[in-house]
């Protein structure tokens, strides 16, 4: 029989440290799908997304109870929605409502691929889709958009840079009665990777299969129960403790995706172990920082901890399971967080230093809240930093930030849910408007020239 | 397939009880069982058989933490698989 300390770790683990499968997406192919109007290919749309995804709540639902793990999300990831909307111009926001409609019928809670890839050049109907995003996002409630802007192999496309920060003020502008909401479900992205299962940035990458089920698994909680009880170790066995309960984490999803793909006949994609943290108590990435011996997160030192972090948590998701893909790693979000709420309010944690943290995590700055009057030009400013840190160091980084409308320095903004509530954080107050509107495209690294 | 069926809660007569005779009532087998009690606090594991049972792991998952919830234990009834993956390489 199994040993009686294995089987209370795992019940503790869901019982105490939040431990959860936080979703399960099915990505589907929707290039079957292409139609000369909005109108036709919207119905294909809406009926491909219904047919596969129509079971996937109920086996979360089963899954959940047979296994004793929690499946927080089930999610649908689409093939980059800009890749179906060549023929008509124009009117991209009718593929929106379908989408959304899509989602509200398979009843997931989101739905990810309002997307477009135009890291290194933009054809005329990409950037009319381009266009459509703050409208379509005002439009519907479940979708998300996200827009790859640049990658290692090509470099920075800084027109999109440039259109994206006016395209962010946008969305937020048509979202103000929510708080700029709209821009919480959209992402830029550098680097984008084509089978992450988690919102906002999913999408169904071109190179994937018809259908796939890609699991994404979390336990910020976990991490820390784990080592809070090592209080006396030093950097390298706290590593260790890491990776061991990375580990197991990965394997509770592996097989959970296993057996959703089977009973959902997609085929088995990624398992993505990210430590994605919640806005309740325990469930903070944040606190596994500051366990390690800061005061706050955003004290010197907070980098360090975090690269170390993000790294023990990839080798034991590789350990564990020969498909781990996604994002992998830990995320920092600001608003769903609480000990990052906590450090943005207090002002120990400011926008550079989270620049900096994204040097070594596994995603970017994300959702950080700034006033609403901050220039497009400055949100393209950060996108451009943040797509260059990506491409030299051959990762993937992103940028969700909402200008907050009306909403200065030292307020406070509530999303809601999963989204979280976040302090206003302010940016530099000096102009990088002439380096935008420059625009053209930023070359590649000479260490992309690997061929 | 296996099931892992754990109860934990406050200690009072009655709960191993409780538990086998639903067990007993849905054809499911016991094969191993191990309990103990540190300062009152009650935790029993059971690896038990589903073959010949008359209800599915997800049914009898209802029933028992229904039933648990009445003498004020928490029960879980969780497939093998799942801590085999956690914790076996």
């Amino acid at each position: 029989m199994l040993n009686r300390k294995e089987i209370m770790e795992t019940i503790d683990m869901v019982e105490k440290e939040h431990f959860d499968v936080r979703t399960i997406t099915m990505g589907i192919s929707l290039l079957s799908c292409i139609r000369e109007t909005a109108e036709e290919t919207s119905k294909l749309v809406y009926e491909k997304i219904v047919r596969k995804a129509e079971n996937i709540v109920k086996v979360a639902s089963d899954l959940e109870k047979e296994y004793g793990i929690p499946i927080i999300n089930k999610r649908v990831s689409i093939t980059p929605a800009s890749m179906l909307t060549a023929s008509f111009m124009g009117k991209e926001t009718v593929l929106a409502k379908a989408l959304d409609n899509a989602a509200k019928t398979v009843g997931v809670d989101f739905l990810g691929g309002y997307s477009a890839l135009v890291h290194k050049g933009m054809t005329a109907h990409e950037k009319s889709f381009i266009e459509s995003i703050p409208e379509a996002l005002y439009l519907t409630e479940r979708m998300c958009s996200s827009i790859n802007v640049g990658s290692s192999k090509s470099g920075i496309n800084m027109d999109a840079v440039k259109l994206l920060g006016e395209i962010i003020k946008k969305t937020a502008e048509m979202t103000k009665d929510s708080g700029g909401l709209g821009c919480a479900k959209l992402v830029a992205f550098c680097n984008a990777v084509e089978d992450n299962p988690f919102m906002a940035g999913a999408f169904h990458g071109v190179g994937e299969a018809e259908t796939v089920i890609n699991v994404g698994v979390s336990g910020p909680g976990v991490v820390h129960h784990a080592l809070k009880s090592a209080s006396n170790l030093d950097v390298l066995d706290m590593a260790e403790v890491i990776k061991k309960t990375a580990f197991k984490i990965t394997r509770a999803g592996e097989l959970i995706a296993k057996e959703a793909s089977k009973r959902l006949g997609a085929q088995f994609g990624i398992v993505d172990l990210s430590l994605a943290p919640t806005p309740v108590m325990g469930d903070s990435v944040a606190h596994i920082l500051e366990e390690m011996g800061l005061s706050s997160v955003g004290a010197h030192g907070t980098t360090a901890c975090l690269a170390m972090l993000n790294d023990a948590v990839k080798k034991g998701g590789v350990m564990a399971s020969g498909s781990v893909g996604g994002l992998s790693g830990a995320f920092i979000p600001v608003s769903e967080d609480i000990g990052m709420i906590k450090a943005a309010e207090s002002g120990a944690i400011c926008l550079d230093k989270l620049e900096a943290m994204t040097s070594v995590c596994s995603v970017g700055i994300d959702m950080v809240a700034i006033p609403g009057d901050t220039p497009a030009s400055t949100i393209s400013g950060i996108i451009a930093d943040e797509a260059a840190i990506g491409m030299i160091n051959n990762k993937t980084t992103a940028v969700r930030v909402i200008p907050v409308p009306n909403k200065k320095v030292g307020d406070m903004v509530e999303f809601g849910g999963l989204l979280g509530t976040a302090p206003i954080m302010s940016v530099s107050g000096e102009s990088c408007e002439k380096f935008i509107s420059r625009g053209g495209r930023m070359p590649a690294p000479i260490h992309s020239n690997k061929n | 397939m296996k099931a892992i069926v754990t109860v934990i809660g406050k200690d009072k007569s009655g709960i191993i009880a409780k538990v086998s005779t639903i067990l007993a009532e849905n054809n499911v087998n016991i094969e191993d069982i191990s309990q103990t009690i540190v300062q009152g606090n009650f935790t029993m594991l059971m690896l038990c058989d589903l073959e010949g049972a008359s209800v599915s792991l997800k049914e009898l998952s209802v029933i028992l933490t229904e039933a648990g919830a009445l003498i004020g234990v928490s029960v879980h009834v969780q497939h093998e698989d799942i801590f085999n993956a956690m914790h076996k390489i």
